[in-house]
């Protein structure tokens, strides 16, 4: 039976395609946008808000860590507490919501796709489990490619193509995305307690971070894949690190990506942005970040910005979180990954009343509206660790009203008008600036949008968010309150959300890419590879990858080797 | 004949997958490579429960599948307080169905960390678990310590393939640079081969954390001359050989999660990890025992929030556990129905919750018979998981390995068995017009 659904006359933004505001129907036909349709199920969203399905390009929602932080608290589960319905299962959790509440709370606020950022490689397996328990949203995860002792080896040596073809098999056998780097280096040395500045050596391997970083993007670029490495780079959250944060992007700077896209994505830009020496004159460098990003067309990043509140921290960045739990003193959980990565988890709590929790609130936020050019940057609160996705419409509403940025301001430390910028900042974004930096940057700077994510032209997928909400709105709490629940989202010609109420949680799909790779030189990794699984690791090589059975619902994207 | 490798054991939490059998004629004749004796010893099968069986005048009268799976979901879908309890020696993908299963009936779910590492759950509750997986150890450790654990006869494998006689990168000659110190209440046999062995006195590991963990902090004159049974001079060479090792572990087990101060002592034990992790690089981890408890835990956290003692009869989770813990609900005669699955309460269990199981309906799924077996109601057969069937399972560090199927089987998964109980109450409450 042919499914059509014609959303009509709403005020849609669509920026992939150039479509800013315009009234116009959207037709679809079997989950697909098509040109028009003649028996289709109508819903009117006259003169509402409707933009394509959301993409966060950047969210910890399954896997490891993910759970580990669940695990040790059971505080935020009560938190999120929500009875079963006849389509929803039970749901709990705030900071760190369980698989389903996660699928229900993103599909709530328009969003039909989310990256899960850091996949460790050895546990791949799991973040699929959890994937797979994530109802309606599409999908894809990050393998961590960094800390791996054979891209340390293969960076030392200099064998870029062997470092390709290992790159390749990771990413395969993770059934992954593309290639994530988590403090390069530093995650390693963190197994010995120790952690990397950006050119120091790496304990035992004589590398250093920035070689890695170089090799990974020069290696990643031999294929034709939809994204560029994807960022953590080294000294998050040191008072002081915006010079190594610039430092990391010119890393990548000479090098020719695939196509028209950055050769980088840097992550959580917020946690990257800072100046002074300590944390008593610590202070916002988002300026000097928003100028090199300004200046350059290399990097793309995404803000990681605070949502003020409480909220669990987690990253593979194993040496930061201890930082984090030796100043707070709270509950610290690390999980170190033989041979590859490591993890580190504890709550954290932002609040207003504190000089530096408050200026990092304002970073945030700085970067979306000093970066002159939306199309480089996307929206992220890094979730958990800026704080929860569900606080996405929170920033919205700020980033579209100076006068409620002001109002929360005067609320705040006095620090916002000493050490950041914000206060000084006039700029309001419009509609379909934040439609690029929710759904079309994303979107593009994944190679997604040519599968038919981020956009409504003809043939992409039929999502599509309907927000309860005027074009002409400009009052800061109902534009957060129309972004967190939808009026309909509708997810592959399906209505999931009516009226901020899941009506359908259908699987979502996961996209994997699949690098190819010269036999020959696939050959000559894998006798370095083996070796690795023969004495050091503590699983058979043969039951390393992740089985088909992980991915019920899969979607290629195959990445030949550029000629 | 033919000869399957990397093969995946369902025993213990070591979950070794290196092992190399030999199947002829639908049967596993012959365990070349990897596997312990105990491991082996499953592998090359043992007897089982025959048939599905219903319990008619006080004996077991064989049924059919289609049968049993009728009862156990009559008996489920009619229960006001009923508890699901097990999960830990089956897959993940069969714990999902019982989430789903807990969910529609508004059971409590609960595993076998509940009598086992469930301290050690709320104690990373309180304070988090600095750890790492076992390759880390295999590679790195220097300093090993099993506290309350005898690996050398519950996870026979452990110290082999992980821990104190692998080799590893930078431990290439094995035993040779590594040090062992057992810590425990008896001479066991991993005590015997240990550098140091502290023996404390029963219920005093509190007491002992406590002082090393002050020596560890540099309080070394608060600690007595003799705490718990040991030297002041024995621990300070302890804490001197903790501060010196390049990469240290605890591994702890039942002897620290049940005795004296319970979770407390494992609160004592990560901080003590934790102060140790002011010298050098320390980690610290449970001994798990079933090989997919922590996979249970996993399952049961990521999609109810929770990973043991879970109350569903709100709708939501609701998890205090304690309160509606297994035993605790069968101590307070609370439930009305229970349903055991992969486990033996009957073996483990107090004898006050028995008595009460003895009263109520219970259903039991496992391939084998046990002393559940005994007053269980509906039993139904599964296939042995990682043998008959496969899946995926959590080893003791977290890591997920897939169990392969070796043989074909008569036998229905556990996973299909609940899909199919779980597909009858449905029906039954649809029918009742819920």
């Amino acid at each position: 039976m042919v499914e059509e659904l014609l959303i009509r006359n709403g005020v849609v933004y669509d920026p992939i395609n150039g479509v800013n505001g315009e009234k116009k129907d959207i037709c679809i036909r079997d989950g697909k946008v098509v040109e028009e349709v003649r028996n289709p199920k109508v819903i009117d969203a006259e003169g509402r808000v409707v933009m394509p399905g959301g993409v966060d390009i950047h969210a910890h929602i399954a896997g490891g860590k993910v759970n580990a932080g669940r695990l040790f608290r059971p505080e935020d589960g009560r938190k999120g507490r929500e009875a079963k319905t006849k389509v929803c299962r039970a749901q709990s959790g705030y900071s760190v919501p369980n698989t389903f509440a996660t699928g229900y709370r993103y599909a709530k606020m328009g969003y039909t796709f989310v990256m899960e950022a850091a996949m460790p490689p050895l546990a791949a397996r799991h973040t699929h489990e959890e994937i797979v328990d994530i109802p309606i949203l599409d999908n894809a995860a990050l393998p961590l490619i960094d800390n791996n002792w054979m891209t340390m080896e293969y960076v030392k040596s200099g064998d870029t193509d062997l470092l390709a073809a290992y790159i390749a098999w990771m990413v395969k056998a993770t059934k992954g995305y593309g290639v994530k780097v988590v403090n390069p280096g530093g995650t390693e040395a963190w197994a010995w307690a120790k952690n990397c500045d950006l050119n120091d050596a790496v304990p035992y391997f004589d590398v250093t971070p920035a070689e890695i970083v170089k090799g990974l993007a020069e290696a990643t670029e031999k294929f034709e894949m939809p994204h560029s490495i994807h960022v953590h780079g080294n000294m998050l959250g040191h008072p002081g690190n915006y010079e190594v944060t610039t430092s990391t992007y010119d890393l990548v700077k000479g090098i020719k990506p695939y196509r028209d896209r950055p050769t980088m994505h840097a992550t959580h830009t917020q946690f990257h942005s800072y100046g002074g020496t300590t944390w008593a004159d610590f202070e916002s460098k988002a300026g000097a970040i928003a100028d090199y990003v300004n200046k350059n067309e290399h990097v793309s990043i995404d803000l990681g910005s605070v949502i003020l509140g409480d909220t669990t921290t987690m990253t593979a960045d194993g040496p930061m979180e201890y930082s984090l739990y030796q100043i707070t003193g709270r509950k610290w959980t690390n999980h170190d990954v033989e041979l590859e990565t490591g993890s580190g988890i504890t709550p954290f709590l932002y609040s207003g009343k504190v000089s530096v929790h408050t200026i990092q609130w304002a970073i945030g936020q700085e970067l979306a509206l000093l970066i002159k050019d939306p199309w480089k940057l996307a929206l992220t609160t890094d979730h958990p660790n800026a704080g929860p996705f569900i606080g996405y419409p929170i920033i919205i509403s700020m980033l579209m009203s100076k006068r409620r940025r002001d109002e929360s301001a005067e609320d705040m430390h006095s620090a916002i008008y000493k050490r950041a910028e914000l206060p000084s900042i006039d700029r309001e974004y419009d509609l379909n600036e934040i439609a690029i930096i929710t759904r079309g940057m994303a979107a593009k700077t994944l190679g997604l949008h040519e599968h038919g994510k981020g956009h409504l032209g003809v043939g992409a997928d039929g999502d599509v968010a309907i927000y309860d909400l005027s074009p002409e709105e400009r009052e800061a709490g109902k534009i957060q309150k129309a972004f967190l629940n939808t009026k309909y989202t509708i997810k592959g010609g399906e209505v999931v959300v009516k009226d901020g109420e899941v009506v359908a949680a259908p699987a979502g799909k996961t996209y994997f890419v699949t690098p190819e790779c010269d036999p020959k030189l696939t050959d000559e990794m894998m006798t370095h590879l083996k070796d690795k699984f023969e004495h050091y690791y503590s699983v058979t090589f043969n039951n390393y990858p992740v089985q088909d059975a992980y991915v019920p619902n899969p979607y290629e994207i195959k990445a030949p080797w550029r000629s | 004949m033919v000869e399957i490798t990397d093969v995946v054991c369902s025993l213990c939490g070591c979950v070794c997958d290196d092992i190399v059998v030999e199947v002829e004629d639908n049967n596993v004749t012959k365990v070349k490579k990897g596997a312990c004796s105990v491991g082996k010893s499953k592998l090359m099968g043992h007897g089982r429960i025959e048939s599905p069986a219903i319990r008619e005048n006080g004996s077991l009268k064989d049924c059919s599948y289609d049968d049993a799976i009728k009862k156990a979901a009559e008996i489920l879908a009619a229960a006001r307080r009923p508890l699901l309890y097990g999960w830990s020696s089956t897959v993940c993908e069969a714990d999902k169905v019982g989430v789903e299963l807990a969910e529609e009936i508004g059971a409590v779910i609960d595993n076998t960390a509940s009598v086992c590492h469930g301290p050690s759950v709320l104690a990373i509750q309180d304070v988090g678990l600095p750890s790492c997986t076992l390759g880390e150890v295999k590679n790195r450790a220097d300093l090993i310590i099993y506290w309350g654990a005898n690996p050398a006869a519950a996870h026979a494998n452990h110290m082999k393939r992980y821990s104190y006689i692998t080799k590893g990168y930078w431990t290439a000659e094995g035993k040779k640079n590594k040090k062992l110190i057992v810590v425990d209440v008896r001479r066991t046999a991993t005590a015997k081969m240990a550098d140091v062995f502290l023996q404390i006195e029963q219920g005093k590991d509190y007491l002992v954390f406590s002082a090393l963990r002050a020596m560890l902090y540099g309080y070394e004159d608060v600690v007595p001359e003799v705490v718990g049974g040991v030297s002041k001079k024995d621990l300070l060479e302890t804490v001197r050989m903790m501060k010196e090792a390049k990469f240290g572990i605890i591994f702890f087990g039942m002897g620290v999660t049940h005795t004296g101060a319970r979770h407390n002592n494992i609160v004592n034990a990560i901080q003590t990890t934790r102060a140790a992790h002011t010298h050098t690089k320390f980690n610290i981890m449970p001994m798990r025992g079933h090989y997919n408890v922590a996979g249970i835990n996993q399952v049961c956290t990521w999609e109810t929030g929770y990973p043991f003692a879970v109350d569903l009869s709100r709708g939501y989770a609701w998890y205090n556990p304690g309160e509606h813990s297994a035993t605790d609900l069968l101590i307070r005669r609370e439930c009305d129905v229970a349903l055991f699955i992969a486990s033996d309460p009957g073996a483990h269990f107090p004898g006050e919750s028995i008595r009460h199981l003895a009263k109520i309906p219970v259903i039991q799924i496992d391939p084998f018979p046990n002393p559940t077996t005994e007053f269980a109601d509906v039993v139904i057969p599964a296939a042995i998981s990682g043998i008959e069937a496969e899946g995926n399972v959590y080893r003791m560090d977290n890591i997920p390995i897939r169990l392969r199927k070796l043989v074909d089987t008569e036998y229905m998964a556990d996973e299909e068995i609940l899909e199919r109980i779980l597909g009858e109450v449905r029906a039954i409450k649809e029918k009742e017009g819920e």
